[in-house]
């Protein structure tokens, strides 16, 4: 940043070549079709678009710091943030167990908010930052402290019970072990041990009701008005929605109340039913082609721990997309994984754009590339 | 592990991870084009049957049931009705403490910890959207207070049922029937689409026949509902059109009395107007309450009723078959008349039995001495069984019956009730199919006096008595007199139903059986006169006395030594006033005895009821309280 041109124009070039354009035109498109989108969603509320848009300013001003704060202070912070983020999740569970039940939120100073959301962020950053100050490929001792780093913030928040972020939290941080270079003998080791381990946790680690959501999956109309409820719903939703779609703000299903959550979690249903499968298509090429300029931004990064980093936003990014419209599409588990960057909710929507603001800000120092190497 | 050399290859590294991103790349591509595999199956390959799974889905057709029509007696009194009634109920999904609620509601509302006990037994077998009752019959206070505190019971709800009243209880129960809820076998026979709101439906008597009449048509509410079945936005509606308003021909004040004076013994009686067809009374004894059954019967009520040995469910009016007796002798007259084996001037010897020439076994006749020389009017009023023996005998019994079902024994009235029995009037064809026996001309003979196989419902016996009194012109016997479909539209009458005539068409055979059952009444030798004494009008009767019990041919019937319930069944059939007659009636009372003695005064009494004035009524009752005045002052003197 050291330059002497300090007018405004030059100032503004500069700032515009710190972020990344193509992303950011890509985002305005996706998001201008999620706003729509959730305003017939919402049956036109306009408070709740109101609250929509001032997340997305939010969002947007938290997106443009992160695109600015250079991957070393990230490293460095990572360790704090993490340690922060398992503290709070521990005081979750304490506030849970003193007869809350279900607890995901906490208070602090009148703010309201989710510490597993920070982890979402927290963990893949706390593993990339191990990772960077090690050799990669990573050898076994490297791969299992890593493992034990995303286990445990996992594991306290399957407690609370939050399965969809628990699963996201864990492939964030897998991802960036992934990444890393985990070989590809041990990745197959892990997809066949996870394989036996399923039906084990299926009967033994999973409460009743995340049993049923699983069975339910492979018969909705068996109980269509318990738990195969939401599929049967949403499947309903996007079926009769057809090509063309039913026009926006047609959908009757999504809007007449039959689909529940349909303004969060099953968005993607008042979606396909509204605009159809070439909707579908569009939505699917947009999703496709943020994740393929996540990825290229991050294979840009300008070291381990940004490229690491990187990846893993781009590819958790990814699993967002398949899990919610897999889920509401009917061909996974139901797991409140909201749409991302469509679904209402300031939370996620402010976490992923912190996350995009980080990949671009990941190229930022392109120059250094080739020659920046640390020696340990 | 760590075998490795400590310094970082940046351009190693950088490679590795390039790899990593592009097979990352493919991974997401394959995974998301699975997804797009999945839309395409939805919204292409089933599009159309998401399509139809989604119109089923917003639309919903909310029945809406008619009002049930009401019933009157012929002079517009009420005989059934329908009673508002308020419940209190909730559906499961809807109340969050179940628990708590109900604790709040026992505290404002009479709610017993049965009720409680009971409404959570039905929310446990019901669905999670079907409303449970939790209390019947609130009153209006209870449903204001209710009301005030509504929304301290979130999921609560008062709503309104039509209730089918008999406000006359026991009164015409057999002929009104009730109705009861719609259960497996009513949903065969019934449009399912008319009765999707309706819970009750005709089970017996006129709730039956006239169902579709009274119960009207539904109408529906098409509206978007939620996937909570919540109404959001109405498309479209019809009204539901009521059902009709029945008058029936009924005299209630007829019935009533009918009802009164057979209380004492079982037994049935029947009025119908001669010259149109029309019932003015259908009693059978012992009753029951029909506003028992609109909700279910409990067992113990049910069983009671079945296990009665006096049967109190069956309507013996018309399904009854009883042995007529002599009840029947003047139709058979008629039939003998109009097939040329007697004429009125033609008399037999009659000794105290009837012996079929060749044969030893004796018929023998009420009266042990005889009638001695005898005509047809005389055998009439004296009810002289040897006469008729003789008549029949010489007919035959193809002739015989063939004329006695012209005065519809043995078939169906065809009254617009539900479950009428035809009784029988035997033919040889009939003993060979049931019992592969032949007919011996005995049995000819017993069927002269209305004994052996032959049997007759109180209706038959009615309306052969009608139709005798109109000199053979038939009518139809009905119940339904006229119909409303409106309260602002007149009553539309229903048209009487003539049917053929009888075959006899010298009418001074007609002539001369009917003075025959005037001298039953008002002759000095008649085994009815003392029902004729102090007649304001002239009328015309026959008694009957039914044997129960077969008595060996050594033996005499003797009541005293006989259990009640092989007793005779005392009979009487009239019509009056003779000329222009009114109406016409059939009697039976259970076991009690000689037609003469029981059945003939209580014919009297009801004839008396339905033919005269108020005036006249009210000054037979003056003599009656003078007789017993004087009688018991004279009792005081002693």
């Amino acid at each position: 940043m050291a330059t002497k041109n300090t007018d405004f124009v030059s100032i503004f070039y500069r700032w515009l070549s710190s972020i990344d354009l193509v992303l950011i035109v890509s985002l305005i498109l996706l998001i201008a079709l999620g706003t729509a989108i959730l305003f017939s969603a919402t049956g036109e509320n306009e408070a709740m678009m109101n609250n929509h848009t001032i997340h997305l300013i939010l969002a947007t001003f938290i997106m443009l710091i992160a695109s600015q704060i250079p991957s070393e202070m990230l490293n460095r912070w990572s360790i704090w943030i993490y340690i922060i983020g398992i503290i709070l999740l521990i005081l979750v569970l304490v506030q849970g167990s003193m007869g809350k039940g279900a607890q995901r939120w906490i208070e602090l100073g009148g703010l309201r908010f989710q510490p597993s959301e920070i982890m979402k962020l927290a963990v893949p950053m706390m593993v990339a930052s191990y990772f960077s100050k090690k050799n990669l490929p990573p050898g076994f001792k490297d791969v299992f402290i890593a493992s034990l780093l995303v286990l445990v913030p996992m594991l306290l928040i399957v407690k609370q019970p939050d399965l969809g972020t628990a699963l996201l939290v864990g492939t964030a941080g897998f991802f960036v072990i992934y990444f890393a270079g985990l070989p590809w003998k041990w990745l197959a080791a892990t997809a066949v041990s996870a394989m036996i381990a399923a039906p084990l946790v299926f009967y033994f680690g999973m409460h009743d009701y995340q049993r049923q959501r699983v069975l339910t999956l492979f018969n909705p109309e068996a109980d269509r008005l318990g738990s195969g409820y939401h599929i049967y719903q949403s499947t309903i939703a996007i079926g009769s929605g057809g090509v063309y779609g039913k026009g926006w703000l047609n959908g009757d299903q999504s809007r007449l109340d039959f689909l529940p959550e349909r303004h969060t979690d099953f968005i993607f249903a008042v979606f396909g039913e509204e605009f159809g499968l070439l909707g579908n298509i569009i939505l699917f090429a947009l999703y496709i082609f943020i994740i393929w300029r996540g990825l290229y931004l991050a294979t840009k990064g300008n070291d381990t721990f940004a490229r690491l980093l990187g990846g893993s936003l781009s590819l958790t990014f990814f699993i967002y997309l398949l899990v919610n419209t897999g889920m509401v599409s009917g061909l996974l588990p139901v797991v409140g994984v909201p749409l991302p960057l469509i679904s209402y909710g300031g939370t996620s929507l402010v976490t992923l754009m912190a996350a995009f603001g980080f990949l671009m800000g990941m190229r930022r120092r392109k120059k250094g590339y080739g020659e920046s190497n640390s020696i340990q | 592990m760590e075998k490795r050399v400590t310094i970082k290859s940046e351009r190693e590294e950088h490679r590795l991870f390039r790899s990593r991103a592009i097979v990352a790349a493919i991974f997401v591509f394959v995974a998301l084009s699975l997804v797009i595999v999945r839309l395409i199956y939805l919204q292409v390959t089933s599009h159309d049957y998401y399509t139809t799974l989604s119109k089923e889905n917003y639309q919903k057709r909310t029945p809406i049931p008619p009002v049930r029509g009401l019933i009157y007696d012929r002079n517009g009194a009420l005989l059934a009705d329908n009673h508002v009634e308020y419940v209190l109920a909730a559906k499961r999904d809807d109340v969050k403490d179940m628990d708590r609620t109900l604790k709040r509601l026992m505290q404002l509302l009479p709610i017993t910890p049965q009720d409680v006990v009971k409404f959570k037994q039905k929310l446990r077998v019901n669905s999670r959207f079907h409303p449970v009752v939790l209390r019947k019959n609130l009153t209006e206070k209870e449903v204001a207070t209710f009301s005030a505190n509504k929304l301290r019971f979130d999921g609560f709800k008062v709503s309104v049922r039509m209730q089918r009243n008999y406000p006359l209880g026991s009164v015409a129960g057999h002929l009104l029937g009730y109705v009861g809820r719609i259960d497996k076998r009513d949903l065969k026979r019934i449009d399912n689409e008319e009765y999707k709101g309706s819970t009750h439906i005709g089970k017996t008597g006129i709730e039956k026949y006239y169902e579709k009449r009274l119960h009207g048509k539904a109408g529906y509410e098409l509206t978007e509902v939620d996937a909570h079945g919540k109404p959001q936005v109405k498309l479209d509606d019809k009204a539901p059109i009521a059902g009709e308003d029945l008058y029936l021909s009924i005299d209630l004040e007829l019935q009533i009395k009918a009802e009164e004076l057979l209380r004492e013994h079982n037994g049935a009686m029947v009025a119908i107007d001669p010259r149109n067809g029309e019932v003015l009374a259908m009693v059978s004894m012992p009753a029951y309450d029909p506003n028992l059954f609109v909700n279910g019967i409990s067992y113990a009520n049910y069983n009671a009723l079945r296990d009665n040995p006096d049967r109190p469910l069956y309507n013996r009016a018309m399904q009854g078959s009883y042995p007529p007796g002599s009840t029947i002798k003047p139709m058979a007259a008629l039939v003998g008349l109009s097939a040329g084996v007697t004429t009125p001037g033609r008399s037999i010897y009659a000794k105290g039995f009837f012996q079929i020439p060749g044969n030893k076994h004796r018929f023998r006749c009420w009266k042990k001495a005889g009638h001695g020389h005898i005509s047809l009017n005389r055998a009439i009023y004296q009810s002289c069984d040897v006469y008729f023996y003789d008549l029949a005998f010489r007919m035959g019994i193809k002739r015989y019956a063939k004329g006695m079902r012209k005065f519809g024994f043995g078939l169906k009235t065809g009254i617009d009730l539900p479950s009428e029995r035809s009784a029988l009037m035997p033919t040889p064809e009939w003993k060979r199919k049931r019992f592969d026996q032949f007919w011996y001309p005995g049995d000819t003979v017993n069927s002269a006096i209305g004994q052996g196989y032959f049997t007759a419902t109180p209706l038959q016996l009615a309306h052969a008595t009608a139709t005798l009194s109109t000199h053979g012109r038939k009518v139809r016997p009905h119940i339904l007199r006229a119909t409303r479909v409106s309260r602002n539209l007149p009553e539309k009458l229903v048209t009487p139903e003539q049917l053929p005539s009888i075959g006899v068409t010298k009418l001074r055979y007609w002539d001369d059986v009917i003075r025959g059952m005037v001298n039953v009444v008002h002759g000095a030798h008649g085994t009815g006169r003392r029902s004729g004494a102090g007649a304001k009008y002239r009328f015309a009767g026959k008694t009957g006395t039914a044997q129960v019990f077969g008595i060996a041919q050594n033996k005499t019937y003797d009541a005293s030594k006989l259990k009640k319930k092989l007793h005779d069944h005392s009979l009487f059939v009239a019509f009056a006033p003779v000329k222009n007659p009114r109406i016409a009636l059939a009697i039976i009372a259970e076991n009690a005895g000689g037609g003469s003695k029981v059945a003939a005064p209580l014919a009297r009494q009801l004839l008396d009821t339905y033919l005269l004035t108020d005036k006249q009524k009210e000054e037979i009752l003056e003599a009656k309280n003078k007789a017993a005045g004087i009688k018991k002052e004279a009792d005081d003197g002693h």
